[in-house]
């Protein structure tokens, strides 16, 4: 392990958050948590941090995304349900 | 010289949008055992837009969020902090007995009155019992102007202008502070409770209370008599060539 600690820190720390997230994903925590694992261990050899930088930023992407999709889903069913006319 | 705002958000614990609600075997309401629960989408609303208003620097003192219901309430008001609240009152309301809406509105006005509040954001109604009527009676209550189901709230110093989603377009109304306001989908879009934030939010502080504590006690005037899921959709059917199809025309009459 050659990596920076303040790198490996966000690494952790983003993998927690969307953890987290998934547990409220449609098809389910036990679809959602080996899918983020293996998203995660197939960039566990990256050593150069540049490239850990842009993996961060992707799993970024990917939180606002799901995010996204959330709050659609939500919405969506919110307004099917809640407004009549049309 | 504009009023400070002081917020008050109520927010219900309700079973989750997402999860199909069972009914009891005996009939007496729906099964929240075991169901996933969360905050009503219409308070997300609510919350936001009272945390939207402090990011435009609008003079928000204080936003302060409350629920009545059973410990587990107190999910619901950390995701609120979470979402931008100060602060959360927690009315401890056994599961079994949840409070009408009358009780409810008593209550608020008396949380609205111990806080000081001015503005009393509240989510149209809530997705389990979609009663929709807590907002109206609190604001009579009170004698405050309301504004029901919201699509759009500004603020010009002692003045609200809200636009009001009605039946084929909007409702444009002006009203002074104190105000009642009950928030519609379109209002704004409710930011994600993160993981970071929750944390955060743990710190904050969570009051416990009672019913007592407002000089309330439980009073029910309604009683439930049965509760059945809603009748079963009948599936459509294939036919197997246009023969087919007009002999069932002529079985339903309408050849």
């Amino acid at each position: 392990m050659s990596t920076s600690p303040a790198l490996r820190y966000q690494v952790i720390n983003i993998y927690k958050e969307l953890l987290e997230m998934g547990k409220s994903y449609p098809l389910g925590y036990d679809y959602f948590r080996p899918r983020l694992h293996k998203a995660f261990m197939s960039q566990a050899h990256l050593k150069d941090e540049e490239k850990i930088k842009e993996g961060i930023k992707r799993a970024e992407y990917v939180k606002k995304e799901i995010e996204a999709l959330y709050y659609l889903k939500k919405y969506r069913s919110m307004k099917q349900r809640y407004s009549s006319n049309q | 010289m504009s009023t400070k705002l002081r917020i008050l958000v109520p927010v219900k614990r309700v079973i989750d949008y997402a999860v199909k609600p069972r009914v009891k075997s005996d009939k007496s309401g729906v099964e929240t055992n075991g169901v996933k629960h969360s905050m009503n989408p219409f308070d997300e609303l609510s919350i936001e837009e009272a945390t939207r208003m402090r990011e435009k620097k609008l003079p928000v003192e204080e936003i302060v969020a409350i629920s009545a219901g059973p410990a587990k309430c107190a999910d619901t008001l950390r995701t609120a902090m979470a979402m931008g609240a100060d602060r959360s009152i927690h009315v401890d309301v056994a599961e079994d007995k949840p409070l009408e809406p009358l009780t409810v509105a008593k209550l608020l006005k008396s949380v609205a009155e111990k806080e000081k509040s001015n503005l009393i954001f509240l989510g149209k109604q809530a997705i389990d019992d979609d009663s929709g009527q807590t907002g109206q009676m609190l604001a009579a209550l009170l004698g405050w102007p309301q504004a029901t189901q919201a699509a759009k709230v500004e603020l010009n110093g002692e003045e609200v202008t809200v636009t009001r989603e009605v039946d084929g377009g909007t409702e444009t109304i002006k009203a002074k502070l104190p105000m009642i306001i009950t928030t519609d989908l379109r209002l704004n879009e409710p930011r994600y409770a993160s993981l970071p934030n929750i944390m955060k939010a743990k710190k904050k502080k969570l009051e416990k209370k009672s019913l007592k504590d407002y000089g309330l006690e439980e009073a029910f005037r309604l009683k439930t008599i049965q509760v059945t899921e809603p009748p079963q959709r009948q599936g459509g059917g294939k036919v197997e060539d246009v023969d087919g199809m007009i002999a069932k025309f002529k079985e339903l009459g309408v050849l």
